[in-house]
């Protein structure tokens, strides 16, 4: 771009016909394929430009949806049984413990929530726990570093939506999920297999943007 | 790493929900705690009441000669450093290294060493260390676990100390939290299809960059120098400046 300015002895191309001096016609022109390549690196950023655009926007529509999310963590276990454990139950609760042989070929998708009394989040999604409950969903629970008659005391005031319950105290089974924050949930299909995480409270917009559609995929 | 909240959901309708990391231990009063090692530096406690509340900020106390309070917390800090003496003394230019002591040795500090959590055999303990480093907080995602205070760092942590007490190798270690965590976990991601391009990144805009310099060289080399003005021409040129001042 700068050759627009510069002096007119380093003339060559279209240039030299914007000098200040009539002394065209050039000698020796420059090739003509010169120009039309020029032309389309000029065009280049231009194309880059909306090339980003686009992808920014798709980025900003997933934020929305939901579907993108910068923060997000895949799950390493999408796709293959739960790992192997067995928790002891919750006294109080009235619900038999949970163990892996409860997640192996359960004959119709269940859920696995880890939750915590000391877990704001978790209030916020119990509703909706409630309600899958409600709806016949096969809910699991596991109260993650929790002591367990905080666990009962959130039970007991939001409701019990989970039809068995492990109690995680120390942590270590919830690292065998992969699990790096509560509330999280899995859902596993009837053949014991892991389909889908979700690391955040189930809103609404989950249940029927995410959870729904996949209860129906996989029952 | 973020204190409290740790991820949103997302959603059009309802703000992103803060996600719970769990706090040090279930909490007696109020939600969340401070992890203990934020007041920790080496083996001395600073007293929870006392002004300064990070390393860092005892550092500077150091340097500013103030009340008995602070001398009080100074000597404590300093203490572990071997420097106690320099700063009882209370000169300037000796504050100053002190100061600057401190501010080099703030990267050791920052790092979570609790005695407790450490293994007894120190080449254990520097394998553990060396594999902790390599290992993302999954919580604060850009420190390794070696340097998080978070609940699930310690965990971690707890657990590479564990299998490198069993005699694991630094293999074994990274790929059973590598099995949990996926790829995520890693600090250095392994090279495959899906992270060529992560990887090629940095040659590809040097390779990049190269051939524009090259390109750009080769075109004004191959600029033709301007050809000699013709009789002719020199002739239409001195006309044309004839009628300008100064010519």
């Amino acid at each position: 771009m700068n050759e627009v300015s510069t002096p007119p002895p380093r003339a060559g191309g279209s240039e030299d016909r914007r000098s200040a001096l009539s002394v065209s016609p050039h000698p020796n022109p420059p090739p003509q394929s010169g120009g039309g390549r020029r032309r389309l690196l000029l065009l280049a950023p231009l194309g880059a430009a909306a090339a980003a655009g686009a992808g920014f926007y798709a980025m900003l529509r997933g934020l929305g949806t939901g579907s993108y999310d910068p923060r997000g963590v895949p799950s390493a276990l999408i796709g293959k049984p739960p790992p192997d454990f067995a928790l002891p139950p919750l006294d109080g609760a009235e619900r038999p413990p949970l163990s892996a042989a409860d997640l192996r070929a359960p004959g119709r998708p269940v859920l696995v929530n880890f939750f915590a009394s000391w877990c704001v989040p978790c209030v916020i999604e119990h509703p909706q726990l409630m309600r899958l409950s409600r709806e016949g969903v096969p809910l699991l629970g596991i109260a993650y570093k929790d002591k367990p008659e905080d666990s009962l005391g959130f039970l007991r005031r939001h409701g019990n939506p989970f039809a068995k319950l492990g109690v995680d105290q120390p942590g270590r089974v919830a690292i065998d999920w992969g699990l790096y924050g509560v509330p999280e949930t899995y859902l596993i299909d009837k053949a014991g297999i892991i389909r889908w995480r979700w690391a955040g409270p189930i809103t609404e917009d989950t249940m029927s943007a995410e959870l729904q559609p996949l209860l129906r995929r996989y029952a | 790493m973020r204190p409290g909240a740790l991820r949103s959901s997302g959603g059009s309708a309802t703000p992103p929900s803060p996600r719970a990391v769990r706090p040090e231990s279930p909490p007696e009063t109020g939600l969340w705690r401070v992890p203990a090692e934020v007041f920790h530096l080496g083996d001395a406690r600073i007293p929870a009441g006392a002004k300064t509340t990070s390393p860092l900020r005892s550092g500077s106390a150091a340097s500013t000669h103030g009340s008995k309070t602070q001398t009080g917390v100074r000597g404590q800090v300093l203490a572990p450093a071997g420097v106690g003496g320099a700063a009882a003394n209370g000169q300037r230019p000796r504050s100053f290294v002190l100061a600057a002591l401190l501010l080099l040795a703030s990267p050791a500090l920052a790092a979570v060493g609790d005695p407790a959590e450490q293994l007894r055999d120190p080449a254990q303990e520097e394998k553990a260390r060396a594999i902790g480093r390599e290992l993302r907080c999954m919580v604060c995602q850009n420190q390794s676990i070696e340097d998080s205070d978070a609940d699930l760092a310690r965990d971690l942590r707890r657990i590479v100390r564990e299998q490198v007490a069993a005699g694991r190798s630094e293999r074994e270690v990274i790929d059973y939290l590598h099995d949990r965590y996926g790829d995520y976990v890693l600090l250095r991601p392994p090279l495959r299809a899906g992270t060529l391009l992560l990887w090629a990144a940095p040659a590809v805009a040097l390779a990049g960059g190269v051939a524009l310099v090259l390109a750009m060289r080769r075109r004004s080399a191959a600029a033709p120098a301007p050809a000699p003005l013709s009789e002719e021409e020199e002739a239409r040129l001195a006309e044309k400046l004839r009628g300008r001042p100064g010519a």
